[in-house]
């Protein structure tokens, strides 16, 4: 058996009083496609900042493909294939799509600290951008500052990036937040047709999206794994209903 | 693929990369001007060479600042460490400037390097405090160190030919400024390679979100760091050249007020874009020349009058007209951008 793609072992994070992950252990195959749901304040967002290190676990460790990744910094897992998408809009205001995801590629392939040579004249990295543009939808935008796009094209670019990093585990938090009806597809899509070996773990609201997804879905209550199974056995747990389902119906 | 879909996207693509790479005639006129202002008017001559260095103290706050997003009220650390070392190298007969300059860079790169980790954590506010602190600390220790910096008096010291054949000073005032001109230009040009490059980009990329930046696998503190050190260095020629070009140092070339001004000059002539350093040193010292021919004790107020002026016009007009001015200077705006 191979190591889990993506391991959390007894993780806890403390702030202040509030026991914000509360002894999570969590485990994600080679090429998953797992869901992470939650009621509101759940802590999903605290434990994807332990999975990718924005911030220290007060104890417990994180495994990235076998290797114990806990005292790496945030940007050191990227470059070992842990990669992610953000809730809220993170991305480069002033930055066109294409410099966007070339900064991504030239880092991933170790030219991005280059200091003499002008962006964009590497022919291997400008086949990659425009590879990303078209599978993402993005070619008519590419040159425009990004603030500028509608808003689906904003969030597809989120899911570009993190992919420009060719990850091995790939976080998606909220993919569709927010997103108007009408551009809804493209981000399924964009979902659907993401790369089948890398492993994904989505965090989502929508029951309709995690339902369709995942394979696998993981319960957090108050900081803590209630439950995890197939998505029969969840929407089929009583407790599950209880604290999340059940308030979702009616919402 | 296709080849035919390819290429055209391919292009477009490429031509957008670009954009920044090729030098513009407007850029190739102001260069022309600054050059033409050295030769036409001998008498003003001593002015110009001051703009020119201070243009130079400007971009290296603009490397920094502008480019990446980092706040310093304590560039002066660097002009005063530069000027120093060219001093004293000179004073103790090693009077080549071109060895002077490239020494007056080195010492401030290392201070830089040495004092960039203190940047990486806390906020806007503490940054202001730490980089001020460190340019107190340093002009203290020159004060303090009168054996090896003549203390409150300064040092006088007289300078080689520039490449063993043109002498700077009061007998080539014109030279100097020139020599200034080829130091400023050949840096502006690194720099402005510089911020088109990859490692510019990543730097544009901390400035905008930092946040995201390390989440592309950026690893930002050591680009900060190492910008940090190139911004110093740049300082720390400015300083050299001051030194050189008037052949005199004091300690007040570590105060507070250095710092102060170049920030203006920069906000001045606006962030961001390399040559709002130049412009903003330019107006800046002209203004104060100007004023304080007519009203000695009061050129101050004027400067403070149009700081004020340039900000309650709105932000946002001061950067719609910055960017006019950075497409017309530097950058061909992307398809689209002028909507």
């Amino acid at each position: 058996m191979s190591a889990p793609a993506l391991e959390a072992r007894g993780l806890q994070r403390q702030f202040g009083v509030l026991l914000a992950t509360d002894n999570v252990s969590l485990s994600i195959a080679p090429g998953a496609r797992q869901a992470l749901i939650g009621p509101n304040g759940a802590g999903k967002t605290t434990l994807i900042n332990l999975l990718t290190g924005i911030i220290k676990p007060s104890e417990g460790q994180v495994f990235l493909q076998g290797h114990d990744v806990t005292p790496l910094s945030a940007n050191e897992r990227v470059r070992l294939g842990l990669s992610r998408t953000f809730q809220i809009n993170q991305l480069f205001p002033h930055l066109s799509p294409a410099e966007s995801l070339g900064l991504a590629i030239s880092e991933r392939n170790g030219s991005g600290a280059d200091f003499w040579r002008v962006a964009g004249t590497r022919p291997a990295i400008v086949a990659e951008i425009e590879n990303l543009l078209t599978r993402f939808g993005l070619e008519a935008e590419m040159d425009q500052p990004t603030r500028k796009l509608p808003y689906g094209k904003q969030r597809l670019l989120e899911i570009a990036l993190a992919l420009a990093t060719r990850p091995r585990v790939l976080l998606l938090d909220e993919p569709a937040a927010g997103v108007p009806e009408e551009e809804r597809r493209d981000i399924l899509a964009a979902l659907a047709a993401l790369p089948s070996d890398v492993a994904i773990l989505l965090i989502e609201h929508d029951m309709d999206l995690v339902f369709s997804f995942a394979t696998r879905i993981s319960v957090l209550v108050a900081g803590r794994l209630l439950t995890e199974g197939e998505p029969e056995e969840i929407a089929a747990d009583e407790r599950v209903r209880a604290v999340y389902l059940g308030e979702d119906a009616h919402g | 693929m296709s080849a035919a879909h390819g290429s055209k996207t391919t292009g477009r693509l490429e031509a957008h990369l670009h954009r920044r790479a090729r030098w513009r005639w407007p850029e190739t006129v102001f260069w022309l001007a600054v050059l033409a202002t050295i030769i036409a008017i001998p008498s003003r001559v001593a002015l110009t060479n001051e703009i020119l260095v201070a243009g130079l103290f400007a971009l290296s706050l603009d490397l920094i600042l502008g480019l990446t997003g980092i706040v310093s009220l304590g560039q002066a650390a660097f002009l005063g460490l530069g000027a120093y070392a060219a001093a004293i190298l000179a004073s103790r007969g090693v009077a080549d400037p071109t060895l002077g300059l490239v020494c007056g860079a080195a010492v401030a790169a290392v201070a830089g390097l040495a004092t960039a980790p203190l940047l990486l954590r806390g906020s806007d506010l503490t940054r202001l405090m730490v980089t001020l602190g460190v340019s107190l600390l340093l002009g203290e220790l020159a004060n303090r160190n009168g054996w090896l910096t003549g203390g409150a008096d300064g040092l006088n010291f007289s300078m080689g030919k520039v490449l063993g054949l043109f002498p700077i000073g009061f007998t080539g005032q014109r030279n100097a400024a020139l020599y200034s001109f080829v130091v400023l230009f050949v840096l502006f040009a690194a720099a402005r390679r510089l911020a088109q490059s990859p490692f510019g980009l990543a730097l544009a990329a901390i400035r905008e979100n930092r946040l995201r930046a390390g989440a592309l696998g950026i690893a930002t503190s050591g680009r900060i760091v190492a910008i940090y050190a190139v911004s110093a260095a740049y300082a720390g020629a400015a300083g050299a050249l001051l030194a050189q070009t008037t052949q005199i140092v004091s300690l007040d070339l570590f105060d507070f007020h250095r710092s102060a001004d170049v920030m203006l000059m920069l906000i001045i002539g606006g962030a961001g874009y390399l040559y709002g350093g130049l412009i903003g040193a330019a107006l800046f010292i002209f203004l104060r020349d100007v004023i304080s021919a007519a009203t000695p004790e009061y050129w101050e107020f004027w400067i403070g009058a149009l700081l004020i002026a340039l900000v309650l016009m709105g932000r946002e007009r001061i950067r719609a007209a910055a960017a006019r001015a950075t497409s017309l200077v530097a950058f061909r705006p992307a398809r689209g951008d002028t909507a």
